[in-house]
């Protein structure tokens, strides 16, 4: 499993990585980012992408 | 020498630039299954950082530096990587394969990756000297800036785009006396955004005591030894401590001239990110990423463009990882390059409590429109020219805006 973190002080909620893995992040109807804390290995690909792409860097992913 | 497409070769991929672009490609290549030595030849003496913060956060908050803005390196880069910085590339050599370096030492490479990016255009007129004069793309320069924001400052910005508007809102919240944008143009971000959304942009800064004086430039400044007094074309003069000069930025491409390939306004590139030379043939082992790279996006035309986005640089540096991996396999990289490069660019700014994004490229527009909201509220504007959705522009409402990138798609065969 990868773990994922978005630190919530940093994050401004562009909601760039909801295109790039939105099985893990989506954007509530208050425009807010909620997401999941875990996802399956094989979504790692899609996961590093939506870190690449967050503008304020707020999200790290560690593999359990 | 060695032969270039066998692992006999023992030449680094030579990155120049040590960029988010050129970072990107890294991690590309080596998710792609290259493992081979990498070398960073960086201008600045910091590895790569994120510079989105250097406008907001890092320029309002005291003590922050690189460790708040570096990109983690990931592990993949941790072996066989080898980081050359604080020295800028002074000339290219394709037939050699090597580049040198401002101290006269040669780097030479297997293949090259080109990310050395923009450097804001310098103070227009003469600046006699004077200190006091600011500009913002690196990370010095933000630290520098920050120490000169103090507050009760006379703070003056030459240029309305998405700096100089970032900068007036910093500038607003950290306290300065005065704060005035000095543009040619007729309404501050006219040309990114259209004179709908750049008008209320204009009126949000005016409601924070920014003052704007479009039309109009710089004539002469006035101090010893610091900048005192900033006189303008119209004739005003200013009071003036802080003067920021944000009128756009030029490619960092002059090491490139006498190489044969085509500079002219960043480094022309084919679909795979390839370098393309002044008589129109292909360097295979020569790419450009990010905002130094000009490019065709079948999304719009087919006109070549340097496009300074967010999400280009990762977007470049994943398509030109993936094609210079396979051309270091020996690969045939032609399905790779023939496949539409297409990325949806994406950008934001947040000025007071105004998030402003957007998707496409809005200033190919020939007219806007409010289709959701107001624009004194939270509204979505789209953007055409002709008859062809070519952006979106929103402030707030991002879930809304979020679901238009599903309506760019690059157009199937003919491209």
């Amino acid at each position: 499993m990868i773990k994922i973190d978005v630190d919530m002080n940093k994050c401004q909620h562009y909601g760039q990585c909801v295109f790039e893995a939105p099985e893990v992040f989506q954007l509530n109807a208050d425009d807010k980012l909620e997401y999941q804390a875990e996802a399956p290995d094989e979504m790692l690909g899609d996961l590093e992408a939506a870190a690449d792409v967050c503008p304020m860097q707020a999200i790290t992913l560690m593999r359990e | 020498m060695t032969d270039p497409m066998t692992d006999a070769d023992d030449r680094p991929v030579l990155i120049v630039g040590a960029s988010m672009a050129g970072l990107r490609t890294a991690e590309n290549l080596r998710r792609a299954g290259y493992a081979g030595p990498i070398t960073f030849l960086g201008a600045e003496p910091h590895a790569p950082y994120n510079r989105p913060p250097l406008s907001k956060e890092l320029l309002q908050t005291e003590g922050q530096g690189h460790e708040d803005v570096a990109f983690p390196i990931r592990s993949a880069l941790e072996e066989n990587v080898e980081w050359v910085l604080g020295r800028a590339a002074a000339s290219l050599d394709t037939e050699r394969q090597v580049v040198v370096d401002e101290t006269g030492a040669e780097h030479p490479y297997r293949a090259l990756v080109i990310a050395t990016g923009l450097r804001p255009k310098p103070l227009p007129i003469d600046d006699h000297g004077l200190t006091g004069i600011h500009v913002l793309r690196t990370l010095d320069d933000a630290v520098a800036l920050r120490q000169a924001l103090r507050p009760g400052a006379n703070v003056v910005i030459l240029g309305s785009g998405f700096i100089g508007c970032e900068i007036a809102a910093t500038a607003a919240k950290a306290g300065a006396a005065t704060v005035s944008v000095v543009s040619q143009s007729r309404i501050p971000l006219e040309r990114a955004i259209g004179p709908q959304l750049g008008a209320e942009v204009r009126r949000r800064h005016e409601a924070h005591g920014v003052r704007f004086f479009c039309e109009n430039g710089l004539f002469g400044l006035v101090g010893d030894p610091s900048v005192e007094r900033v006189i303008l074309t119209s004739g005003v003069m200013l009071e003036c401590d802080v003067l920021v000069v944000a009128i756009g930025s030029d490619a960092n491409t002059e090491w490139l001239e006498g190489s044969g390939l085509d500079a002219s306004d960043g480094v022309l590139v084919n679909g795979g990110l390839q370098a393309v030379r002044a008589d129109g043939t292909v360097l295979e082992n020569v790419y450009a990423v990010g905002d130094v790279a000009r490019y065709p996006n079948p999304l719009f035309d087919e006109v070549a463009r340097r496009v300074e986005h967010w999400n280009l640089p990762t977007e470049t540096g994943k398509r030109a990882g993936q094609v210079l991996a396979a051309h270091l396999r020996g690969d045939d990289c032609a399905p790779i390059i023939e496949a539409p490069f297409a990325p949806l660019p994406s950008f934001w700014s947040d000025q007071y409590d105004m998030h402003l994004l957007a998707f496409g490229m809005t200033y190919l527009a020939d007219r806007s429109e409010v289709v959701a909201g107001t624009l004194e509220d939270e509204c979505v504007v789209e953007f055409f020219r002709g008859d062809e959705l070519v952006g979106v522009c929103g402030i707030g409402m991002r879930g809304a805006v979020q679901g238009y990138r599903s309506r760019f798609t690059p157009p199937v065969a003919a491209r």
